[in-house]
């Protein structure tokens, strides 16, 4: 059997299907966020080294990720809308960039507070922290360049451009940042990594999926909304039962 | 021959046109004519291969101009409603660096004589900051003298034209007819090319 | 009426950028003399302590470097695009890389080569050893081209938009910290006495890569941006 992936590709198709398929993210992501956070805060053992301090990464851990991830995805969107001429692809591009900005700026903002108690200070000049920061500012750039577009075509195939040369560079932005951090001997946020116990691991990996499980859903959910605003004057919009009120 | 088929064109959400149909053979000349905001403009820089149809096709001597890219550019000449020209440059370096653009290399004396040929005598070496508005516009027209270019698309080439020179700018335009070339333009102001047959394209 | 060759053009498109920044000496000059605003603002604000201020020296004539080069960018494409000349350029006949190439050629030369020269100049208010000035001068020599290139991204892109410069330098910023780390990185070597080679050769491997890919992915961007 095969499936006719451009029938999907419209976005006409692509609104009915996504909203169809969000209850099914939405609600799983749901439950996994409660028993994950459950397992992090109360199942997980007492760390050897860095005491209840270190539960925070259950939510950094995940989201830094996720953000990288996303990145890449999103980038990989807009190679597809430049090659192939979709407008879909371009839309699912800029239904991701809030989403990843969002959980970048968490990943700072866990990393922080997690910092506090360890180094005494609100932020570390780490490799990954740092990293995470130029990360931010990439998608930060993106969602920049689109909004300061008025002519929409444009917009998506500029900052699609935008976001395949980002990706090529981020991991030579990667290297250099490690290769400064390790230069100036700074300091690294670590967890006793290889010896995680079996606990923390499964409460990570619950988490992850968590996360992505959101992510997906509030992307399909912002798509919808992206089609709706960029189809407006299309007629199939206003047959619609939800503009129709 | 330039042919063309089922062309749509939209800017932002509005279609401008759609599923325009013409052929154009050598020696002839055809003007677009529309109301302001029709969208004749991007129809000529479509033309050029600037804007992207939605929809359809434009060829060139049996193939698509996008995949003949700089080929098609050789044989292309566009004139905007910009002059294409820099302010700090004089007239003849202006001439010298546009045919060198589009690979001509033209000698000092050729570009003079192009200059003076357009009303520029004496006007040559100045920068063209300090030349008015009709003046400019013929340093801009020079270039149909010196170009090999077979496909002509002028928007609105008699802008800020006194009369002397739009008789100029008819007769270069026949005698490109008379070589086998082709002319594709819009114009405000009418012009007359003489004994040819001028082909209209409505855009409504 | 021969036909020019792709070198032709080339050297065509820089003898004309430069000859257009020559007559427009004031976009240059400000460039070099906001270079020298900043450098100078920093003991100003930091307090005149020489140890320190050799510390920092490195780090803040490349960002300074790198302020500097992002103000300029702005007029890569501008002036042209607004006068009808770019549109004219993309439809010549050879290569628009090529055409972009020479564009970032002349740029550089106008605005990226007159920081080159003065940096060591500035570097004296900082106290920086011959050694150090040597240093810093071929990894602002290897760097500074790198900034104008990956900068000519962000400026195609931006081209006619209302936000600008800003808009460009908060593109084309992060994009430039592996030139900022490895460019500073060599500098604190050769004033620390240690081997300052590899940083300078990451910084050549750089270029490298910006000459090979940045004109093809400049022309792509300013196709989009006329369309």
């Amino acid at each position: 059997m095969s499936i006719n992936w451009f029938k999907y590709s419209a976005p006409t198709t692509f609104y009915g299907l996504a909203g169809k398929m969000i209850p099914w993210f939405a609600f799983p992501a749901a439950i996994l966020f409660v028993v994950g956070l459950y397992m992090g805060f109360f199942v997980a053992p007492v760390d050897a080294q860095q005491g209840e301090f270190y539960r925070i990464m259950f939510i950094h851990v995940p989201t830094s990720i996720l953000s990288m991830v996303f990145y890449l995805v999103m980038a990989g969107y807009a190679a597809l809308g430049l090659i192939f001429n979709t407008r879909l692809s371009a839309m699912m591009a800029s239904a991701i960039a809030p989403t990843g900005a969002l959980f970048a700026l968490i990943s700072l903002w866990t990393g922080a507070l997690w910092g506090k108690p360890m180094w005494g200070t609100w932020w570390i000049w780490d490799a990954r922290l740092t990293s995470q920061l130029i990360l931010l500012f990439l998608y930060l750039g993106f969602i920049a360049l689109h909004a300061s577009i008025d002519e929409p075509r444009r917009a998506d195939r500029a900052a699609a451009l935008l976001a395949i040369v980002g990706s090529v560079n981020v991991p030579i932005i990667y290297f250099s940042v490690k290769w400064w951090n390790t230069l100036h001997q700074g300091s690294t946020i670590k967890f006793s990594g290889t010896s995680m116990q079996i606990t923390m691991q499964h409460t990570l990996l619950t988490m992850t999926i968590a996360c992505w499980l959101y992510a997906i859903a509030v992307v399909l959910a912002r798509v919808r909304s992206i089609i709706l605003e960029r189809e407006r004057k299309t007629d199939w919009i206003n047959g619609l039962p939800e503009v129709q009120q | 021959m330039l042919e063309v088929s089922n062309l749509a064109c939209s800017r932002g959400d509005h279609r401008l046109f759609s599923g325009l149909n013409f052929n154009l053979h050598p020696g002839q000349i055809m003007q677009v004519q529309g109301a302001n905001g029709s969208g004749k403009t991007s129809l000529l820089r479509t033309l050029c291969g600037f804007l992207m149809p939605d929809v359809g096709d434009i060829v060139w001597n049996g193939q698509k101009i996008s995949e003949l890219a700089e080929e098609y550019h050789d044989e292309v000449l566009y004139l905007g409603h910009l002059n294409a020209i820099k302010d700090e440059l004089s007239g003849l370096e202006n001439l010298c660096i546009s045919a060198g653009i589009a690979g001509i290399e033209l000698g000092e004396k050729e570009a003079l004589t192009a200059l003076r040929r357009m009303g520029l005598r004496g006007r040559e070496m100045l920068p063209t900051k300090v030349l008015s508005q009709g003046q400019r516009r013929r340093v801009a027209l020079a270039r149909l003298l010196v170009s090999d270019a077979k496909l002509w698309i002028l928007d609105e080439p008699l802008t800020a034209l006194d009369v002397a020179a739009v008789a100029l700018i008819q007769e270069l335009i026949v005698a490109h007819l008379a070589r086998q070339g082709m002319v594709v333009f819009t114009t405000h102001q009418p012009l007359h090319v003489a004994g040819m047959e001028m082909r209209i394209l409505a855009l409504s | 009426m021969k036909k020019s060759g792709m070198l032709d053009l080339l050297v065509l498109v820089i003898r004309r950028d430069l000859v257009l920044a020559m007559r427009r000496r004031a976009d240059v000059l400000t460039t070099l003399i906001f270079f020298v605003m900043v450098v100078s603002l920093f003991p100003i604000g930091v307090g005149p302590e020489m140890d320190m201020l050799r510390k920092m020296a490195a780090g803040v004539l490349w960002v300074a470097a790198l302020l500097a080069s992002m103000l300029s960018l702005g007029r890569l494409f501008s002036a042209d695009y607004l006068d009808g000349t770019l549109e004219q350029m993309m439809l010549a006949p050879q290569s628009l890389s090529m055409l972009v190439l020479g564009k970032m050629a002349a740029h550089w030369m106008s605005s990226g080569l007159p920081l080159v020269l003065m940096a060591p100049v500035l570097g004296l208010q900082y106290d920086m050893s011959m050694r150090s000035l040597g240093v810093l001068m071929v990894s602002l020599l290897l760097g500074t081209p790198v900034l104008s290139m990956m900068g000519a991204i962000g400026a195609a892109l931006t081209l006619g938009l209302r936000g600008g410069g800003v808009l460009l330098s908060l593109l084309v910023l992060p994009l430039c910290i592996p030139v900022l780390i490895f460019g500073t990185g060599a500098v604190e070597a050769a004033s620390s006495g240690l081997n300052f080679a590899s940083h300078l050769s990451l910084l050549g491997a750089l270029l490298v890569l910006a000459m090979v890919f940045t004109p093809w992915v400049t022309a792509q961007a300013l196709r989009i941006s006329m369309e």
